[in-house]
Protein backbone atom coordinates (compact mmCIF):
# COMPACT_ATOMS: atom_id res chain seq x y z
CA UNK A 1 0.00 0.00 0.00
CA UNK A 2 1.32 3.52 -0.60
CA UNK A 3 1.58 5.91 2.37
CA UNK A 4 -1.58 8.17 1.68
CA UNK A 5 -3.33 5.06 0.97
CA UNK A 6 -2.12 3.63 4.82
CA UNK A 7 -3.57 6.93 5.87
CA UNK A 8 -7.09 5.96 4.38
CA UNK A 9 -7.77 9.77 4.89
CA UNK A 10 -7.22 10.98 1.68
CA UNK A 11 -8.60 7.83 -0.59
CA UNK A 12 -11.62 8.30 1.79
CA UNK A 13 -11.68 11.94 0.67
CA UNK A 14 -11.46 10.47 -3.65
CA UNK A 15 -14.54 8.21 -2.33
CA UNK A 16 -16.68 11.09 -1.26
CA UNK A 17 -15.91 13.01 -3.91
CA UNK A 18 -17.02 10.50 -6.59
CA UNK A 19 -20.01 9.61 -5.16
CA UNK A 20 -20.76 13.13 -4.03
CA UNK A 21 -19.96 14.00 -7.86
CA UNK A 22 -22.97 11.24 -8.98
CA UNK A 23 -25.35 12.84 -6.51
CA UNK A 24 -24.70 16.54 -7.83
CA UNK A 25 -24.70 15.26 -11.62
CA UNK A 26 -27.63 13.23 -11.04
CA UNK A 27 -29.58 16.06 -8.64
CA UNK A 28 -29.21 18.39 -11.45
CA UNK A 29 -30.52 15.72 -14.17
CA UNK A 30 -33.84 15.37 -11.85
CA UNK A 31 -34.38 19.57 -11.39
CA UNK A 32 -33.89 19.75 -14.96
CA UNK A 33 -36.34 16.67 -15.71
CA UNK A 34 -38.89 18.60 -12.91
CA UNK A 35 -38.17 21.81 -15.09
CA UNK A 36 -39.47 20.21 -18.09
CA UNK A 37 -36.39 19.44 -20.00
CA UNK A 38 -38.18 15.20 -20.06
CA UNK A 39 -34.95 14.08 -22.17
CA UNK A 40 -32.69 14.72 -18.72
CA UNK A 41 -33.08 11.94 -16.39
CA UNK A 42 -31.09 11.73 -13.28
CA UNK A 43 -31.30 7.47 -12.84
CA UNK A 44 -31.14 4.62 -14.62
CA UNK A 45 -34.57 3.75 -13.08
CA UNK A 46 -37.18 1.20 -15.20
CA UNK A 47 -40.44 2.21 -13.16
CA UNK A 48 -41.38 -1.67 -13.44
CA UNK A 49 -45.15 -1.84 -14.02
CA UNK A 50 -45.25 1.56 -15.93
CA UNK A 51 -42.06 1.14 -18.05
CA UNK A 52 -40.55 -1.87 -19.20
CA UNK A 53 -38.14 -2.22 -20.98
CA UNK A 54 -38.45 -4.02 -24.63
CA UNK A 55 -38.61 -7.53 -24.75
CA UNK A 56 -36.49 -9.66 -27.38
CA UNK A 57 -39.17 -11.30 -30.31
CA UNK A 58 -36.76 -14.85 -29.37
CA UNK A 59 -38.55 -14.08 -26.12
CA UNK A 60 -40.52 -17.25 -24.52
CA UNK A 61 -43.19 -16.28 -22.63
CA UNK A 62 -46.53 -17.11 -21.84
CA UNK A 63 -48.09 -19.81 -24.68
CA UNK A 64 -51.13 -18.99 -26.62
CA UNK A 65 -52.62 -21.65 -29.00
CA UNK A 66 -53.27 -20.04 -32.63
CA UNK A 67 -56.68 -20.06 -34.22
CA UNK A 68 -57.82 -21.10 -37.25
CA UNK A 69 -59.99 -18.31 -39.27
CA UNK A 70 -62.80 -19.97 -37.70
CA UNK A 71 -61.77 -19.23 -34.36
CA UNK A 72 -61.35 -22.77 -33.55
CA UNK A 73 -58.24 -24.27 -32.95
CA UNK A 74 -55.16 -25.16 -35.27
CA UNK A 75 -53.93 -28.01 -33.30
CA UNK A 76 -54.59 -30.96 -34.53
CA UNK A 77 -54.50 -33.03 -30.96
CA UNK A 78 -50.99 -34.95 -32.20
CA UNK A 79 -49.48 -34.73 -29.19
CA UNK A 80 -46.16 -34.18 -30.53
CA UNK A 81 -46.00 -31.57 -27.74
CA UNK A 82 -47.15 -33.52 -24.92
CA UNK A 83 -44.86 -36.27 -26.00
CA UNK A 84 -41.30 -33.79 -26.39
CA UNK A 85 -42.47 -31.60 -22.96
CA UNK A 86 -39.67 -32.24 -20.90
CA UNK A 87 -41.40 -31.10 -18.24
CA UNK A 88 -44.66 -33.45 -19.02
CA UNK A 89 -47.03 -30.35 -18.10
CA UNK A 90 -48.76 -30.45 -21.41
CA UNK A 91 -52.23 -32.49 -20.95
CA UNK A 92 -54.40 -33.38 -24.44
CA UNK A 93 -57.31 -34.96 -25.10
CA UNK A 94 -58.57 -35.64 -28.59
CA UNK A 95 -61.97 -35.39 -29.95
CA UNK A 96 -63.50 -35.99 -33.56
CA UNK A 97 -63.24 -32.69 -35.66
CA UNK A 98 -66.82 -31.87 -37.56
CA UNK A 99 -64.59 -31.09 -40.27
CA UNK A 100 -64.14 -34.44 -41.99
CA UNK A 101 -60.51 -32.63 -43.51
CA UNK A 102 -59.42 -32.33 -40.35
CA UNK A 103 -59.03 -35.40 -38.22
CA UNK A 104 -58.86 -34.90 -34.88
CA UNK A 105 -59.01 -32.06 -32.53
CA UNK A 106 -58.06 -31.53 -28.59
CA UNK A 107 -61.04 -31.27 -26.64
CA UNK A 108 -59.06 -30.46 -23.51
CA UNK A 109 -55.65 -28.82 -24.41
CA UNK A 110 -54.46 -27.85 -20.36
CA UNK A 111 -50.64 -26.20 -19.55
CA UNK A 112 -49.53 -26.52 -16.06
CA UNK A 113 -47.11 -23.14 -16.14
CA UNK A 114 -46.45 -24.72 -12.17
CA UNK A 115 -44.53 -27.25 -13.98
CA UNK A 116 -43.69 -25.78 -17.19
CA UNK A 117 -39.50 -24.79 -18.10
CA UNK A 118 -39.65 -22.82 -20.85
CA UNK A 119 -37.99 -24.74 -22.77
CA UNK A 120 -39.96 -23.87 -26.04
CA UNK A 121 -39.78 -27.60 -26.99
CA UNK A 122 -43.54 -27.78 -27.82
CA UNK A 123 -43.79 -24.89 -30.13
CA UNK A 124 -40.85 -26.40 -32.02
CA UNK A 125 -42.50 -29.72 -32.31
CA UNK A 126 -45.99 -28.79 -33.35
CA UNK A 127 -46.77 -29.70 -36.98
CA UNK A 128 -49.60 -27.22 -37.50
CA UNK A 129 -47.71 -24.38 -35.83
CA UNK A 130 -50.02 -24.23 -33.57
CA UNK A 131 -48.78 -23.51 -30.34
CA UNK A 132 -46.61 -20.09 -29.64
CA UNK A 133 -44.57 -17.99 -26.63
CA UNK A 134 -45.08 -14.81 -28.06
CA UNK A 135 -47.86 -13.18 -25.85
CA UNK A 136 -45.26 -11.36 -24.23
CA UNK A 137 -46.83 -12.07 -20.80
CA UNK A 138 -44.59 -12.92 -18.32
CA UNK A 139 -46.93 -11.77 -14.85
CA UNK A 140 -48.50 -14.84 -14.17
CA UNK A 141 -48.95 -16.15 -10.76
CA UNK A 142 -51.55 -17.63 -8.37
CA UNK A 143 -52.42 -18.46 -4.60
CA UNK A 144 -52.25 -22.47 -5.69
CA UNK A 145 -50.80 -24.77 -7.83
CA UNK A 146 -54.27 -25.23 -9.11
CA UNK A 147 -54.59 -21.54 -10.42
CA UNK A 148 -51.16 -21.78 -12.35
CA UNK A 149 -52.85 -24.38 -15.07
CA UNK A 150 -54.42 -22.68 -17.88
CA UNK A 151 -56.85 -24.22 -19.67
CA UNK A 152 -57.65 -24.53 -23.79
CA UNK A 153 -60.02 -21.24 -23.48
CA UNK A 154 -57.91 -18.95 -21.82
CA UNK A 155 -54.83 -20.42 -24.23
CA UNK A 156 -57.20 -19.59 -27.31
CA UNK A 157 -58.05 -16.04 -25.78
CA UNK A 158 -54.38 -14.71 -25.70
CA UNK A 159 -53.19 -12.20 -28.85
CA UNK A 160 -49.47 -12.09 -29.82
CA UNK A 161 -47.12 -9.21 -28.26
CA UNK A 162 -47.98 -6.03 -29.74
CA UNK A 163 -45.63 -4.09 -31.74
CA UNK A 164 -44.35 -1.97 -29.18
CA UNK A 165 -43.22 -5.12 -27.21
CA UNK A 166 -46.11 -5.11 -24.68
CA UNK A 167 -48.45 -7.36 -24.39
CA UNK A 168 -51.63 -7.14 -26.06
CA UNK A 169 -54.40 -9.25 -23.71
CA UNK A 170 -54.81 -8.62 -20.40
CA UNK A 171 -53.10 -12.26 -18.21
CA UNK A 172 -56.00 -14.65 -18.21
CA UNK A 173 -56.41 -14.50 -14.29
CA UNK A 174 -58.78 -17.10 -13.40
CA UNK A 175 -62.22 -15.66 -12.13
CA UNK A 176 -61.52 -17.10 -8.42
CA UNK A 177 -57.96 -16.39 -7.51
CA UNK A 178 -57.51 -18.77 -4.75
CA UNK A 179 -58.37 -21.81 -6.40
CA UNK B 1 -48.31 36.17 35.34
CA UNK B 2 -44.54 36.57 34.55
CA UNK B 3 -43.76 33.54 36.40
CA UNK B 4 -46.09 31.63 34.19
CA UNK B 5 -44.69 33.15 30.78
CA UNK B 6 -41.28 32.12 31.79
CA UNK B 7 -42.39 28.47 32.10
CA UNK B 8 -44.06 28.94 28.94
CA UNK B 9 -40.77 30.04 27.34
CA UNK B 10 -38.92 27.45 29.08
CA UNK B 11 -41.25 25.22 27.72
CA UNK B 12 -41.71 26.24 24.47
CA UNK B 13 -37.50 26.12 24.08
CA UNK B 14 -37.46 22.51 25.32
CA UNK B 15 -40.72 22.11 22.23
CA UNK B 16 -38.41 23.46 20.01
CA UNK B 17 -35.47 21.34 20.41
CA UNK B 18 -37.13 18.14 20.75
CA UNK B 19 -39.53 18.82 17.66
CA UNK B 20 -36.41 19.62 15.53
CA UNK B 21 -34.06 16.70 16.76
CA UNK B 22 -37.26 14.40 16.36
CA UNK B 23 -38.86 15.64 13.33
CA UNK B 24 -34.91 15.82 11.84
CA UNK B 25 -34.28 12.21 13.24
CA UNK B 26 -37.56 11.10 11.31
CA UNK B 27 -36.91 12.61 8.37
CA UNK B 28 -33.58 11.07 8.11
CA UNK B 29 -34.77 7.76 7.40
CA UNK B 30 -36.82 9.51 3.87
CA UNK B 31 -32.88 11.54 3.35
CA UNK B 32 -31.27 7.78 3.63
CA UNK B 33 -33.21 6.63 1.37
CA UNK B 34 -33.30 9.16 -1.37
CA UNK B 35 -30.15 10.40 -0.94
CA UNK B 36 -28.30 6.91 -1.58
CA UNK B 37 -30.66 6.57 -4.33
CA UNK B 38 -29.06 9.75 -5.72
CA UNK B 39 -25.89 9.21 -4.98
CA UNK B 40 -26.07 5.32 -6.99
CA UNK B 41 -28.24 6.71 -10.00
CA UNK B 42 -31.89 5.00 -8.31
CA UNK B 43 -34.70 6.86 -7.80
CA UNK B 44 -35.33 5.53 -4.58
CA UNK B 45 -38.42 4.72 -2.52
CA UNK B 46 -41.27 6.93 -4.19
CA UNK B 47 -44.80 4.73 -4.11
CA UNK B 48 -46.24 5.50 -0.66
CA UNK B 49 -49.48 7.63 -1.80
CA UNK B 50 -51.92 9.18 0.10
CA UNK B 51 -55.01 9.80 -2.71
CA UNK B 52 -52.43 9.38 -5.77
CA UNK B 53 -50.17 12.06 -4.41
CA UNK B 54 -46.32 10.84 -3.76
CA UNK B 55 -44.21 14.15 -2.90
CA UNK B 56 -40.95 12.24 -3.40
CA UNK B 57 -41.79 9.95 -1.33
CA UNK B 58 -42.24 11.57 1.66
CA UNK B 59 -45.09 9.67 2.94
CA UNK B 60 -42.86 6.36 3.53
CA UNK B 61 -41.49 7.26 6.89
CA UNK B 62 -44.78 7.69 7.64
CA UNK B 63 -45.98 4.03 6.15
CA UNK B 64 -43.01 2.73 7.51
CA UNK B 65 -43.57 3.93 11.50
CA UNK B 66 -47.04 2.30 10.57
CA UNK B 67 -45.84 -0.93 9.45
CA UNK B 68 -43.56 -0.98 12.76
CA UNK B 69 -46.10 0.05 14.98
CA UNK B 70 -48.84 -2.46 13.71
CA UNK B 71 -46.31 -5.41 13.64
CA UNK B 72 -45.93 -8.51 16.13
CA UNK B 73 -43.98 -7.13 19.26
CA UNK B 74 -41.91 -10.11 19.94
CA UNK B 75 -39.65 -11.43 23.02
CA UNK B 76 -37.67 -14.28 23.14
CA UNK B 77 -38.52 -16.97 25.68
CA UNK B 78 -35.36 -16.54 27.38
CA UNK B 79 -34.58 -12.40 27.14
CA UNK B 80 -34.79 -10.64 30.18
CA UNK B 81 -38.37 -9.44 30.33
CA UNK B 82 -38.12 -5.70 32.13
CA UNK B 83 -34.48 -5.12 30.84
CA UNK B 84 -35.51 -6.22 27.15
CA UNK B 85 -38.33 -3.50 26.82
CA UNK B 86 -36.15 -0.90 28.40
CA UNK B 87 -33.17 -1.02 26.18
CA UNK B 88 -34.57 0.80 23.17
CA UNK B 89 -35.73 3.12 25.55
CA UNK B 90 -32.93 4.39 27.19
CA UNK B 91 -31.41 4.48 23.73
CA UNK B 92 -33.65 6.68 22.18
CA UNK B 93 -34.04 8.85 24.99
CA UNK B 94 -30.24 9.79 25.57
CA UNK B 95 -30.16 10.39 21.91
CA UNK B 96 -33.02 12.74 22.11
CA UNK B 97 -32.06 14.92 25.27
CA UNK B 98 -28.69 15.11 24.09
CA UNK B 99 -29.56 18.35 21.93
CA UNK B 100 -30.51 20.34 24.77
CA UNK B 101 -26.99 22.12 25.80
CA UNK B 102 -26.47 22.80 21.72
CA UNK B 103 -27.34 26.22 21.10
CA UNK B 104 -29.31 26.92 18.11
CA UNK B 105 -29.69 31.05 18.22
CA UNK B 106 -28.48 33.93 20.28
CA UNK B 107 -30.51 35.49 22.68
CA UNK B 108 -33.61 36.94 21.52
CA UNK B 109 -34.80 40.33 23.38
CA UNK B 110 -38.46 40.87 23.30
CA UNK B 111 -39.03 43.66 25.10
CA UNK B 112 -37.77 43.38 28.70
CA UNK B 113 -37.24 39.93 28.31
CA UNK B 114 -34.16 37.67 27.28
CA UNK B 115 -34.98 34.36 25.74
CA UNK B 116 -31.70 32.39 25.53
CA UNK B 117 -31.96 30.42 22.34
CA UNK B 118 -31.14 27.41 23.79
CA UNK B 119 -33.04 24.53 25.68
CA UNK B 120 -30.70 24.22 28.75
CA UNK B 121 -28.42 26.94 29.25
CA UNK B 122 -25.42 24.82 30.53
CA UNK B 123 -22.24 25.99 32.12
CA UNK B 124 -20.84 22.42 31.53
CA UNK B 125 -22.83 21.86 27.97
CA UNK B 126 -20.43 20.17 26.17
CA UNK B 127 -20.13 17.70 28.60
CA UNK B 128 -23.38 17.74 29.14
CA UNK B 129 -23.81 16.55 25.60
CA UNK B 130 -20.60 14.12 25.66
CA UNK B 131 -22.17 12.46 28.48
CA UNK B 132 -25.54 12.04 27.23
CA UNK B 133 -24.00 10.29 24.17
CA UNK B 134 -21.75 7.96 26.19
CA UNK B 135 -25.41 7.06 28.26
CA UNK B 136 -26.83 6.42 24.73
CA UNK B 137 -24.57 3.11 24.64
CA UNK B 138 -26.01 1.47 27.74
CA UNK B 139 -29.24 0.86 25.83
CA UNK B 140 -27.28 -1.01 23.78
CA UNK B 141 -25.39 -2.87 25.94
CA UNK B 142 -28.33 -3.91 27.41
CA UNK B 143 -30.39 -4.73 24.31
CA UNK B 144 -26.82 -7.31 23.83
CA UNK B 145 -27.33 -8.63 27.09
CA UNK B 146 -31.27 -8.70 27.53
CA UNK B 147 -31.83 -10.88 24.06
CA UNK B 148 -29.99 -14.22 25.31
CA UNK B 149 -28.50 -14.00 21.85
CA UNK B 150 -25.33 -14.73 21.30
CA UNK B 151 -25.27 -12.68 18.26
CA UNK B 152 -26.75 -9.59 20.43
CA UNK B 153 -24.56 -9.66 23.12
CA UNK B 154 -21.14 -9.57 20.44
CA UNK B 155 -23.04 -6.75 18.92
CA UNK B 156 -23.61 -5.03 22.58
CA UNK B 157 -20.22 -5.80 23.48
CA UNK B 158 -19.36 -4.36 20.12
CA UNK B 159 -20.66 -1.20 20.44
CA UNK B 160 -19.50 -0.73 24.03
CA UNK B 161 -16.04 -1.35 22.82
CA UNK B 162 -16.26 0.82 19.97
CA UNK B 163 -18.19 3.63 21.89
CA UNK B 164 -14.93 3.81 24.43
CA UNK B 165 -12.71 3.81 21.30
CA UNK B 166 -14.14 6.69 20.03
CA UNK B 167 -15.47 8.94 23.37
CA UNK B 168 -12.22 9.04 23.88
CA UNK B 169 -11.13 10.56 20.54
CA UNK B 170 -14.06 13.00 20.91
CA UNK B 171 -13.68 13.99 24.21
CA UNK B 172 -9.58 14.91 23.36
CA UNK B 173 -10.25 16.96 19.66
CA UNK B 174 -12.83 18.82 21.71
CA UNK B 175 -10.09 19.83 24.16
CA UNK B 176 -8.39 22.08 21.90
CA UNK B 177 -12.05 23.65 21.11
CA UNK B 178 -11.99 24.51 24.59
CA UNK B 179 -8.72 25.73 24.93
CA UNK B 180 -9.03 28.05 22.22
CA UNK B 181 -12.45 29.38 23.83
CA UNK B 182 -11.88 28.91 27.01
CA UNK B 183 -15.21 27.54 27.64
CA UNK B 184 -16.97 24.42 28.74
CA UNK B 185 -20.63 26.26 27.97
CA UNK B 186 -21.81 25.95 24.50
CA UNK B 187 -23.01 29.05 23.76
CA UNK B 188 -19.63 31.05 25.06
CA UNK B 189 -17.75 28.24 22.33
CA UNK B 190 -20.41 29.60 18.96
CA UNK B 191 -20.23 33.28 20.13
CA UNK B 192 -16.01 33.06 20.17
CA UNK B 193 -16.30 31.98 16.86
CA UNK B 194 -18.05 34.77 15.84
CA UNK B 195 -14.57 36.90 15.95
CA UNK B 196 -12.38 37.16 12.89
CA UNK B 197 -8.68 36.27 11.94
CA UNK B 198 -7.21 38.24 10.43
CA UNK B 199 -9.66 40.88 10.17
CA UNK B 200 -12.20 38.89 7.77
CA UNK B 201 -11.87 34.98 8.35
CA UNK B 202 -14.51 34.28 10.79
CA UNK B 203 -12.72 32.12 13.72
CA UNK B 204 -14.68 29.24 13.23
CA UNK B 205 -13.41 25.66 14.72
CA UNK B 206 -12.81 24.36 11.36
CA UNK B 207 -10.60 27.40 10.91
CA UNK B 208 -8.82 27.43 13.96
CA UNK B 209 -9.04 23.29 14.99
CA UNK B 210 -9.14 21.72 11.34
CA UNK B 211 -7.25 18.00 13.01
CA UNK B 212 -10.13 18.36 15.51
CA UNK B 213 -12.59 18.88 13.11
CA UNK B 214 -11.11 15.66 11.06
CA UNK B 215 -10.95 13.66 14.30
CA UNK B 216 -14.32 14.73 15.91
CA UNK B 217 -16.21 14.00 12.59
CA UNK B 218 -14.34 10.59 12.47
CA UNK B 219 -15.08 9.52 16.14
CA UNK B 220 -18.68 11.08 15.95
CA UNK B 221 -19.35 9.01 12.97
CA UNK B 222 -17.93 6.00 15.06
CA UNK B 223 -20.49 7.59 18.09
CA UNK B 224 -23.31 6.99 15.96
CA UNK B 225 -22.23 3.11 15.15
CA UNK B 226 -23.42 3.69 11.13
CA UNK B 227 -21.26 2.68 8.06
CA UNK B 228 -18.66 2.82 8.09
CA UNK B 229 -18.14 2.06 11.78
CA UNK B 230 -21.13 -0.09 12.29
CA UNK B 231 -19.84 -3.05 13.37
CA UNK B 232 -21.64 -3.02 16.70
CA UNK B 233 -24.72 -4.23 13.87
CA UNK B 234 -22.55 -5.90 11.19
CA UNK B 235 -25.16 -6.83 9.16
CA UNK B 236 -23.55 -9.18 6.91
CA UNK B 237 -22.38 -10.68 9.78
CA UNK B 238 -23.84 -10.86 13.23
CA UNK B 239 -26.94 -9.05 12.41
CA UNK B 240 -26.19 -6.58 15.58
CA UNK B 241 -27.73 -6.06 18.70
CA UNK B 242 -31.08 -5.55 17.79
CA UNK B 243 -30.97 -9.29 16.16
CA UNK B 244 -33.86 -10.11 18.16
CA UNK B 245 -36.13 -6.94 18.31
CA UNK B 246 -39.08 -6.48 16.46
CA UNK B 247 -41.95 -4.15 15.66
CA UNK B 248 -41.52 -0.33 17.02
CA UNK B 249 -38.51 -1.56 19.93
CA UNK B 250 -36.64 -2.41 16.44
CA UNK B 251 -37.50 1.28 14.80
CA UNK B 252 -36.54 2.92 17.90
CA UNK B 253 -33.14 1.64 17.71
CA UNK B 254 -33.03 2.67 14.32
CA UNK B 255 -34.11 5.71 15.22
CA UNK B 256 -32.01 6.44 18.00
CA UNK B 257 -29.46 5.93 14.97
CA UNK B 258 -30.56 9.01 13.58
CA UNK B 259 -30.90 11.11 16.21
CA UNK B 260 -27.42 10.41 17.15
CA UNK B 261 -26.78 11.28 13.26
CA UNK B 262 -28.91 14.72 14.32
CA UNK B 263 -26.76 15.38 17.66
CA UNK B 264 -23.49 14.84 15.72
CA UNK B 265 -24.23 16.98 13.34
CA UNK B 266 -25.49 19.84 15.86
CA UNK B 267 -22.67 19.39 18.03
CA UNK B 268 -19.97 19.63 14.95
CA UNK B 269 -22.15 22.56 13.69
CA UNK B 270 -21.32 24.33 17.08
CA UNK B 271 -17.97 23.41 17.40
CA UNK B 272 -16.25 23.21 14.79
CA UNK B 273 -18.81 25.10 12.31
CA UNK B 274 -19.67 28.73 13.91
CA UNK B 275 -23.10 27.33 15.36
CA UNK B 276 -25.62 29.98 14.42
CA UNK B 277 -23.17 32.27 13.18
CA UNK B 278 -23.30 33.85 9.69
CA UNK B 279 -20.16 35.21 8.65
CA UNK B 280 -19.70 38.79 9.76
CA UNK B 281 -23.09 39.17 11.07
CA UNK B 282 -22.87 41.03 14.33
CA UNK B 283 -26.12 41.78 16.79
CA UNK B 284 -26.93 44.97 14.78
CA UNK B 285 -26.56 43.92 11.06
CA UNK B 286 -23.98 42.95 8.28
CA UNK B 287 -20.04 44.08 8.58
CA UNK B 288 -18.41 43.27 5.63
CA UNK B 289 -14.43 43.27 5.54
CA UNK B 290 -14.25 46.00 3.45
CA UNK B 291 -16.23 47.97 5.67
CA UNK B 292 -19.25 48.08 3.87
CA UNK B 293 -22.22 47.65 6.78
CA UNK B 294 -25.55 46.89 6.22
CA UNK B 295 -27.70 47.46 9.35
CA UNK B 296 -30.19 44.62 10.09
CA UNK B 297 -33.21 44.24 12.61
CA UNK B 298 -33.22 42.52 15.71
CA UNK B 299 -35.33 39.95 15.11
CA UNK B 300 -34.21 39.71 11.19
CA UNK B 301 -30.72 38.82 12.87
CA UNK B 302 -31.87 36.08 15.35
CA UNK B 303 -33.73 34.92 12.19
CA UNK B 304 -30.95 34.68 9.65
CA UNK B 305 -28.97 33.03 12.99
CA UNK B 306 -31.49 30.89 13.53
CA UNK B 307 -31.59 29.62 9.81
CA UNK B 308 -27.86 29.48 9.71
CA UNK B 309 -28.04 27.03 12.67
CA UNK B 310 -30.69 24.88 10.47
CA UNK B 311 -29.05 25.24 7.35
CA UNK B 312 -25.71 24.18 8.53
CA UNK B 313 -27.00 21.14 10.39
CA UNK B 314 -28.94 20.10 7.68
CA UNK B 315 -25.71 20.63 5.50
CA UNK B 316 -23.30 17.88 7.87
CA UNK B 317 -26.31 15.89 8.03
CA UNK B 318 -25.53 15.55 4.31
CA UNK B 319 -21.85 15.03 4.56
CA UNK B 320 -22.74 12.19 7.24
CA UNK B 321 -24.90 10.47 4.71
CA UNK B 322 -22.45 11.28 2.14
CA UNK B 323 -19.52 9.31 3.91
CA UNK B 324 -22.24 6.67 5.35
CA UNK B 325 -22.79 5.50 1.37
CA UNK B 326 -19.77 5.56 0.50
CA UNK B 327 -17.32 4.20 2.39
CA UNK B 328 -17.07 -0.08 3.31
CA UNK B 329 -17.36 -0.59 6.66
CA UNK B 330 -14.32 -1.28 9.26
CA UNK B 331 -13.33 -4.47 10.18
CA UNK B 332 -13.93 -4.34 13.75
CA UNK B 333 -9.98 -4.69 14.58
CA UNK B 334 -9.52 -2.06 12.21
CA UNK B 335 -12.11 -0.10 13.73
CA UNK B 336 -10.14 -0.50 16.99
CA UNK B 337 -7.06 0.32 16.10
CA UNK B 338 -7.96 3.73 14.19
CA UNK B 339 -9.58 4.66 17.68
CA UNK B 340 -6.73 3.76 19.46
CA UNK B 341 -3.69 3.79 17.81
CA UNK B 342 -5.21 6.62 15.36
CA UNK B 343 -7.70 9.09 16.41
CA UNK B 344 -6.41 9.02 19.90
CA UNK B 345 -2.65 10.19 19.51
CA UNK B 346 -3.48 12.58 16.85
CA UNK B 347 -6.29 14.37 19.16
CA UNK B 348 -3.23 14.31 22.18
CA UNK B 349 -0.90 15.42 19.70
CA UNK B 350 -3.70 18.44 18.62
CA UNK B 351 -4.18 19.45 22.34
CA UNK B 352 -0.34 19.34 22.55
CA UNK B 353 0.09 21.86 19.35
CA UNK B 354 -3.03 24.12 20.40
CA UNK B 355 -1.04 24.43 24.08
CA UNK B 356 2.09 25.06 22.40
CA UNK B 357 0.52 27.42 19.45
CA UNK B 358 -1.81 29.24 22.38
CA UNK B 359 1.43 29.65 24.58
CA UNK B 360 3.88 31.76 21.50
CA UNK B 361 0.88 33.86 20.22
CA UNK B 362 0.00 34.85 24.26
CA UNK B 363 -2.64 34.01 26.41
CA UNK B 364 -6.28 32.90 24.58
CA UNK B 365 -6.67 32.75 21.40
CA UNK B 366 -8.22 34.85 19.22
Amino acid sequence: MRLGQRFYLAEAVQGVVVTAGHFFRNMGQHIAHALGRKSARGAVTIQYPEERRPYSPRLRSLHRLVRREDGSPRCVACMMCETVCPARCIYIVAAEHPNPDIEKMPERFDIDLGKCVFCGYCVEACPEDAIRMDTGILEFSSYSRRGMIYTKEMLLSLEPVGPDGRPASPVPIPANRTV
Amino acid sequence: MSALLDVGIVCGRAAFVIMFVLNLGGLLGWVERKQSAVMQDRIGANRAAIFGFRVLGLFHPLADALKLLTKEDFRPARADRFLFALAPFVSVFFALVAFASIPFGDTLRVGEREIPLQAVTLNVGILYVFGMLSLGVYGVMMAGWASANNYALLGGQRAAALMISSEIAIGASIMGVIMIYGSLNMQDIVRGQGQLLFGWLPAWGIVTQPLAFVIFVTAGIAATKRAPFDTPESESEIIGYFVEYSGMKAGMFMMSDFLETVVIAGMTTALFLGGWQVPWLLADGFHFPGGAALPLPHLAVVGLQLGAFVVKVCLMIFVLMLIRWTLPRFRYDQAMRLGWLGLFPLSVLNIVLTGAVLLLIGGRGP
